[in-house]
């Protein structure tokens, strides 16, 4: 889950009625002793709204995510390296198809997240909304917005909502390879010839601080966090896994041969973490109000493969039914 | 006629039987075994390329994920098929795919087509496709071991490719009025292309029991083909062949445009690595 998304302008579909005394305190004892929450069970309306949110914008963050990414297949430099690009974007897809499945056992239907998406209602991670001019950006998103994905997205493989955790757990694994393949994109880069070497360090002055910005605000600001938190779908803080983060990136930054754009980073002894600057919360609050290079770009693109493709989803159903109904006429005819 | 190699219709049956089954591209002349690579290597990664542009942009999300398995696929296919020719010619896979002009290519026209709305994707996965399986269902017993290794693993993949054509080419061609309009328009667009697939060519004679003379595959691919059209209630168009010639270094004219895209970032850093 990337922790920028603001809370959905859309009130879900209405679950069940609160649940029964018993219940709550089913739910609570589970919620308690760490166990997991199944489609099944009773629970409070509000942890039902909040994780049809939570796991729609994410869902709706993988198709959306695929834009950007999706926009170096046909020019990745080696074969090698469109066939890795192809596979991850398809995986992209999948996982938005898994995310939507498990939004569904909680009432909400396909249909209707996707058309708030559409429809400009719902949100997804404001990072898809920044463009990708160069081939460097396809190793600055694996490594950067992969790896910031992972560090929030690992936790939730803990997540108390079942089908949320378990397809997390898939979503982790390969995202972890989505990372290792953006680390090799710009290690190769960095290494390679003067022109690449500053490709792969002008895209990480580019993706640096956006990808910080993808935990979400500063735990202060954060309204959806306290919440999410006591009902264990969230384990860590926004700014515990920002921290986390920044530590992992460092060595990791070193060993590519760039520069992390931040004159303020440095090791703090005393806290056993890097410190880092203050990061422009006008310019994540200006791209999550719509106002990012690529936003209404994605959209419309997703709209018009969307209506593109009307008419192909409009003769499935329809063959469908006619086969149904020929089916029907044959058994009559059987009988 | 079934599909064959091309030295089970040579006039001497006893040649045939003498050639021992470890044959190898080195007995071939190496240049025309590269050229016949490319012809194959070139048919798939041109797809592939077509197929890539449909990423993001698919009536489903499943199909996005469906067109890019398939993409992957020919991909794999186009990069084993450019590796093999790449040996024989002192290149690399990539120095064949990024580095060559459309003229160099030896891709058919069908495959360069652009890539147009969802009907003609189905259309020419199940043309193409219908042609694939026919192929490499006959190179598997190919005299060359590398070759015939790839045309077996090749050969699953393109079942698949063509059940799901064919599935598609049903569900569109018996929809609704638009889905059989865009599905008919589509097989009439695309139908002038398909006979450059099966011309005749003297390469392949001169690969004795390594290639396959596509002549032979047109028949059981018709079959398969207009067996779908007709569950999809669509008509075989009465539209004439248009003249080919990308086997020949006449390339259609999509396919420079094509080639623009895929290969301005290799061409920007010539030697560099990725």
């Amino acid at each position: 889950m990337h922790g920028d998304h603001a809370p959905a302008t859309s009130a879900g579909p209405a679950g069940p009625a609160e649940p029964s005394a018993s219940g709550q305190s089913s739910f609570d004892r589970v919620i308690a002793g760490d166990g997991r929450i199944e489609p099944r069970d009773e629970m409070p309306d509000d942890y039902r709204k909040s994780l049809i949110r939570q796991i729609s914008q994410h869902a709706h963050s993988e198709i959306i995510g695929m834009q950007p990414e999706g926009n170096w297949i046909t020019r990745a430099p080696s074969l090698h390296r469109k066939a890795i690009l192809m596979a991850k974007v398809q995986d992209e897809a999948g996982h938005g198809l898994y995310l939507y499945s498990a939004a569904e056992t909680l009432g909400a239907s396909r249909e209707d997240m996707m058309q708030a998406l559409l429809a400009g209602k719902a949100r997804y991670s404001s990072i898809f909304n920044y463009p990708t001019p160069t081939w460097a950006d396809i190793g600055a998103i694996g490594w950067l917005v992969d790896g910031a994905a992972i560090c929030n997205q690992v936790p939730l493989c803990r997540a108390s909502y079942g089908p949320y955790a378990r397809a997390m757990i898939r979503i982790c694994k390969e995202e972890s390879f989505h990372q290792r393949q953006g680390f090799e994109i710009l290690l190769t880069l960095s290494r390679g010839t003067p022109a690449q070497h500053e490709l792969a360090q002008e895209a990480v002055n580019r993706w640096y601080a956006p990808s910080l910005m993808m935990f979400g605000p500063p735990d202060a600001d954060s309204p959806n966090s306290a919440k999410s938190m006591a009902w264990k779908i969230k384990r860590f803080s926004n700014d515990e896994l920002r921290q986390r983060f920044v530590d992992m990136l460092v060595p990791q930054a070193q060993a590519l041969g760039l520069t992390l754009p931040d004159p303020d980073l440095r090791w703090n002894a005393e806290r056993g973490h890097y410190d880092f600057g203050e990061l422009d919360w006008s310019e994540f609050k200006a791209v999550l109000a719509g106002q990012g290079q690529c936003n209404v770009q994605r959209v419309e693109h997703r709209r018009r493969a969307h209506t593109e493709g009307a008419w192909v989803r409009e003769a499935a159903m329809a063959h469908a039914a006619k086969k149904a109904a020929r089916q029907q006429q044959s058994a009559r005819g059987a009988a | 006629m079934t599909p064959q190699l091309v030295s089970a219709t040579a006039p001497n049956g006893a040649d045939h039987a003498a050639v021992p089954s470890s044959r190898q591209a080195d007995m071939a002349d190496m240049a025309d075994m590269a050229e016949y690579l490319l012809w194959l290597g070139d048919d798939a990664l041109v797809s592939a390329q077509r197929l890539g542009e449909w990423i993001t942009n698919a009536p489903e999300l499943e199909e996005d994920v469906a067109l890019g398995n398939i993409g992957l696929d020919q991909l794999g296919q186009a990069r084993a098929l450019l590796s093999y020719a790449g040996e024989l010619l002192g290149r690399n896979e990539d120095e064949l795919a990024y580095f060559r002009d459309d003229v160099d290519f030896r891709c058919t026209h069908l495959v360069s087509l652009p890539r147009g709305d969802f009907a003609d994707a189905v259309v020419r996965l199940l043309l193409v496709g219908a042609y694939s399986e026919q192929l490499y269902a006959a190179l598997t017993t190919s005299a060359d071991e590398r070759l015939a290794g790839i045309a077996a693993k090749a050969i699953k993949e393109v079942r698949y490719h063509v059940e799901h054509a064919a599935g598609w080419a049903v569900r569109l061609g018996d929809g609704t009025d638009e889905s059989h309009r865009r599905m008919q328009d589509a097989l009439n667009r695309a139908w002038p292309y398909l006979d450059e697939l099966f011309d005749p060519h003297p390469l392949t004679d001169h690969l004795d029991g390594i290639a396959v003379d596509p002549a032979t595959l047109k028949e059981p691919a018709l079959q398969r083909i207009t067996a779908v059209l007709d569950e999809a209630t669509l008509t075989v168009p009465a539209t004439q062949r248009v003249a080919g010639g990308g086997r020949d270094g006449r390339p259609s004219e999509h396919l420079g445009p094509m080639l623009a895209v895929m290969q301005v970032l290799a061409r920007a850093h010539p030697g560099a690595s990725w």
